[in-house]
């Protein structure tokens, strides 16, 4: 039923084989045990996203100060000046 | 066999907001790269997202604008996939019950009219920037742009040719421009159109095989690619071979568009309801107030200046292209200006004086009101036609009032018969023999002497009377 | 000491803030190597704070929390302080910015006595899945604090603070104050803003307050609740001054017990003193009346893939590009995928796959939109049950605190030991869990009492009341050698 190969893909994560192993028996246990919402018959209930009740929450179209750069740029494991730098992204 | 081409549009514009969608960061385009930036919009850890309302209205403003139905109920969704441009693994955007959906444009092709259906439109945070740099083994990111509001309009498969295409989105350039949502700049990428295309023999029902166009930043590159990938796939169909659905990008340079081989796995975004975020119900009051903002829209207006100043279809298109150009326009014509005479000074000469310096009418110094001043100078015999462009020239340069400059670089035009019949002895004078054969019957050299009476005046004397002495002393 | 004779003695001059933060350092030398309840202890930058609370309060300021140390939960952003989330891939992450939390409590005079340990991003109910390493029950050091506030809890039953902010996505405050007898409340969702509250699920999270006793958490919420423009999910609700409902009598107030939490799998133990618990409410004038929360058996199911699906997404901003772990790869996709195994523990890594899954193509209707469907269904479970009862009370959880490893083999296991703080998260309702009793191996108990929405001085007034009438928050663990 899982393709774990695919899942991790998505999900970005490289798993050994023996996590996957693992990880796949271990997520298929707690799927087994979730597919017991099936039981219920939920036709017609609208989900809940929110448990409040609230819409509209907006701010206002007002400038607020932006992070000095280095302070935006200081946690970054790799930098170059202004930049973050990553791994040539092959188009 | 004859082939018929089915496009779609999917139009990004960036929203021209002072802040981005989320957070109160500057939204403004081309500073100093991550200096517009924040723990909300680079995704640091614990940060949540804040909608600008205006972002929410100015896509509501387009929808109206665009015949939409406005969801009176609308939410965001997350769409999930990795990228250094996108700093949460995620962009936030919507997915079922969008802000827009329905609605149409209207273009004319060949002279008759037609309506380009459009599907939804949504309001979602745009992407940073990755820069390449060379051959290097590594990429450079920078996040000033990432939560930029950006507004995607999506169209039915209702475009058959790349000419409606650029029609298309002329019209629509020129209705979000005129209702203050978006630049409409297409070269800096704040309005960015892709495009779905697909050919199929006349007659079929069914689409063909569709390819997705990226990379037409500007109108031209939008005909030029669109054009390209009809003969590329025609020629394809011809040849027996299938077309491969895939994203192709357009390469200005080569001037064909080219298979961007992704390596990437089909994409899933396991879009969800965007936990963070509230949903947006627009009552009848804020629709109300959002529609009033709307100033009259492009279309509507050129078909007033037909009927109402009796101009021309092409002057109305030109003066109706943006809203500073039609203010202008109305303006001097409200002032006393010709509506012919005013059309033709803008279409011509400050046409040109704005494309030669690049600029706007916006930041025209050259008011109307000088214009009709100006006008009016040359019906009072002030000045000449031909002084007014030395005229017309100096007001856009120097923002100075007509009679002012006309003064003081003493372009009055010299009406006085004695002034100017002295002028036309001292040339009668210089030039026997012209004067010789005119009197034989050469009756042409007649421009001859005037052009040298306006030479000796620098342009000055009044061209009428000029004509009159010299008919009469040439007897 | 707690917050409210910690702040008398301090106003009264009988004992400054520096002198009180050095108290709480010295406790911490002396006991934080058994108990392991804290990831990082900034001494400097704590008594830093407490000299300016010192002249504050010199200058006739009189504070909430005048130079009162309290710990927080290392996944709550305290800026120029590192927050870690107790993973790897944070491990150095110093934030540029402070939470809205840490920032009104720094309004009223507090002093940061450290960051606590947690369960990997929030994600468990043992604080084992840290990878500072586990935190240890002062009551039982074989035993685990609970979780995922276990760092909290544990500070605070072992006085390594004053008192403590922890957060709740299923149970993660009041499951570890249950397990080491201290007092913690989830508040209704909206109630406190989650601004630099790392994000593990984004509808069900919560900050709240980890105590010694129930006044100190009304004077704590007093303080941290409150709309924040910064926090879309904030609800905009007036602040009532929560310890104006301490000492309310609770005579006639109705209590509803709902028969689904006294079933099998509830140890027996726990069973008695929860029913010995609901006798004395009685006894204080409450009136008890069984009620029914009939999709309660399904809130587990319907919780793993709501939380797991929003911290699939959640957690994708750890990609070693703008901060955190990064390790180097072929290519940028390869960097992606060793960065994030390794700085992931495994628990962070099943739960990213599940809820990857339950959102990938094709399942989301078959899962998350069902699961949202039953998150409706008992939404209304305790709508109904609050048009009759004023609160609802259970036991906050089936056993008493379980052994260090037990439950690490059986994920799902680990999860149903939440099966009663879950339905909680769901609806969004406030709720607090108190200590109740011993086991007869001297473990503490915690009883849950439930409100309805933005209801926390109903809860407040009946743990106070009940809290008053017997004492058990006085009990405190020795930390035998």
């Amino acid at each position: 039923m899982m393709d774990i190969d695919h899942v991790a893909a998505l999900a970005r994560l490289k798993l050994t084989d023996r996590e996957k192993e693992i990880f796949s028996r271990q997520v298929v246990d707690i799927i087994r045990y979730i597919d017991k919402l099936n039981e219920l018959d939920t036709s017609g209930i609208e989900p809940t996203a929110h448990v409040l009740p609230m819409k509209n929450i907006f701010r206002e179209d007002e400038i607020r100060a932006s992070l000095p750069r280095d302070s935006a740029l200081r946690n970054a494991p790799e930098r170059d000046g202004g930049f973050y730098r990553v791994p040539r992204i092959i188009e | 066999m004859q082939y018929e081409t089915v496009i779609g549009l999917e139009i990004h514009a960036q929203l021209s907001t002072e802040t981005k969608m989320f957070c109160g960061c500057p939204a403004k385009f081309g500073s100093e790269p991550n200096t517009q930036t924040c723990p909300v919009c680079t995704g640091m850890p614990g940060v949540l997202p804040v909608m600008n309302k205006k972002a929410v209205e100015y896509v509501v403003r387009t929808g109206l604008a665009l015949n939409c139905n406005i969801s009176s109920y609308s939410r965001f969704a997350r769409k999930n996939y990795f990228y250094p441009d996108l700093p949460k693994g995620y962009q936030i955007s919507q997915y079922e019950l969008p802000l827009c959906e329905g609605g149409y444009v209207e273009i004319n092709v060949d002279g008759g009219g037609k309506k380009i259906g459009l599907t939804r439109i949504h309001l979602e945070e745009d992407a940073g920037k990755n820069i390449h740099d060379g051959a290097g083994s590594e990429s450079l990111v920078d996040l000033n742009r990432a939560g930029v509001p950006l507004m995607e309009i999506v169209t039915e498969p209702d475009i058959r040719s790349p000419r409606e295409a650029v029609e298309f989105m002329k019209r629509l350039r020129a209705v979000v421009r005129c209702i203050g949502v978006c630049d409409g700049n297409m070269e800096q990428g704040s309005l960015r159109c892709d495009a779905n295309i697909s050919v199929r023999p006349a007659g079929q029902e069914e689409f063909g095989v569709k390819t997705e166009i990226k990379n037409m930043n500007s109108f031209r590159f939008v005909e030029k690619a669109l054009d390209y990938e009809i003969r590329r796939q025609t020629a394809a169909l011809r040849e027996g071979k299938r077309i491969i659905q895939e994203t192709r990008l357009w390469n200005a340079d080569r001037g064909i568009t080219e298979s961007m081989r992704s390596k990437e796995e089909a994409h899933d975004y396991r879009y969800f309801p965007e936990p963070d975020l509230m949903p947006v119900e627009l009552d009848g009051s804020w629709l109300e107030t959002i529609r009033e903002s709307i100033p009259e829209l492009p279309h509507v207006r050129r078909a007033r200046f037909i009927s109402r100043y009796h101009l021309p279809e092409q002057d109305a298109d030109i003066l109706t292209a943006d809203m500073a150009t039609a203010e202008w326009f109305e303006e001097a014509v409200r002032l006393g200006g010709d509506p012919r005479v005013v059309s033709n000074w803008i279409r011509g000469e400050l046409a040109r004086l704005l494309n030669e310096d690049n600029r706007q009418m916006e930041d025209c110094l050259l008011k109307p009101e000088y214009l009709v001043d100006m006008l009016k100078l040359i019906d009072n015999g002030t000045i000449s036609g031909k002084i007014a462009k030395t005229v017309f020239e100096e007001m856009y340069k120097t923002g100075s009032a007509a009679g002012d400059i006309v003064k003081e670089k003493g372009l009055v035009q010299i009406s006085d018969e004695a002034g100017i019949g002295a002028v036309v002895d001292e040339i009668l004078d210089e030039h026997p023999e012209e004067v010789k054969r005119y009197r034989a019957g050469e009756a042409k050299l007649m421009g001859f002497f005037v052009g040298q009476v306006m030479k000796k005046t620098r342009g000055k004397a009044n061209p009428k009377i000029a004509n009159e002495l010299l008919r009469k002393k040439l007897g | 000491m707690n917050i409210e004779e910690a702040r008398s003695a301090v106003i009264r001059g009988e004992i400054s803030p520096v002198e009180l933060a050095g108290a709480v350092f010295e406790r911490i030398g002396a006991v934080e190597e058994k108990i392991g309840s804290y990831v990082s202890v900034r001494k400097e930058h704590a008594l830093s704070q407490a000299k300016q609370a010192e002249d504050s309060i010199r200058s006739g300021d009189t504070p909430a929390l005048p130079g009162i140390p309290i710990a927080v939960k290392d996944n709550i952003c305290t800026k120029g302080i590192k927050t870690t989330c107790s993973s790897r891939i944070l491990e150095n992450f110093i934030p540029p910015y402070e939470s809205t939390v840490t920032q009104r409590l720094g309004e009223q005079g507090y002093v940061l006595a450290g960051k606590t340990n947690l369960d990997e991003f929030a994600m468990g109910s043992s604080t084992e899945n840290s990878f500072f390493g586990r935190t240890k029950n002062p009551w039982d050091l074989q035993r685990v604090p609970g979780g995922s506030s276990g760092g909290s809890a544990a500070a605070v039953a072992a006085d390594e603070c004053i008192a403590a902010i922890g957060s709740d996505t299923g149970g993660s405050i009041r499951q570890p104050a249950a397990f080491c007898g201290v007092v913690g409340l989830k508040p209704t969702y909206g109630r406190v803003s989650r601004y630099g509250l790392v994000a593990f699920a984004s509808s069900l999270d919560q900050i709240g307050p980890v105590t010694k006793t129930v006044r100190d958490s009304a004077i704590l919420m007093n303080v941290i609740s409150g709309h924040d423009p910064l926090d879309s999910t904030s609800a905009a609700v007036d602040t009532p001054d929560f310890t104006s409902a301490l000492g309310r009598d609770i005579n006639g107030m109705k209590i509803g017990i709902p028969k689904e939490y006294f079933i099998e799998g509830l140890d027996g133990e726990v069973a008695g003193a929860v029913k010995e618990a609901i006798k004395q409410l009685e006894t204080l004038g409450a009136v008890a009346v069984e009620i029914s929360l009939p999709h309660t058996e399904y809130a587990v199911a319907a919780y793993y893939i709501l939380a797991t699906s929003e911290a699939s997404s959640n957690l994708a901003r750890y990609d070693g590009v703008k901060y955190g772990l990064r390790v180097e790869g072929d290519d940028l996709i390869d960097m992606y995928m060793k960065t994030r195994d390794e700085g992931f523990g495994p628990e962070v890594k099943r739960r990213i796959i599940l809820g990857t899954y339950a959102l990938s193509s094709g399942y989301y209707d078959a899962y998350y939109r069902k699961a949202q469907q039953v998150r409706t269904l008992i939404s209304r479970d305790f709508r109904k049950a609050f048009e009759t009862v004023d609160l609802v009370v259970t036991p906050t959880t089936p056993t008493p605190a379980f052994r260090a490893g037990e439950k690490t083999a059986d994920p799902l296991q680990m999860y149903l030991s939440d099966i009663f703080t879950i339905s909680v998260n769901l609806a969004g309702v406030p709720a607090i869990s108190i200590p109740c009793g011993f086991t007869s191996a001297n473990l503490p108990v915690g009883l849950q009492i439930i409100g309805r929405h933005f209801d926390e001085e109903s809860v407040f007034r009946a743990a106070y009341a009940y809290e008053q009438a017997t004492g058990w928050h006085r009990m405190r663990p020795r930390l035998q050698e």
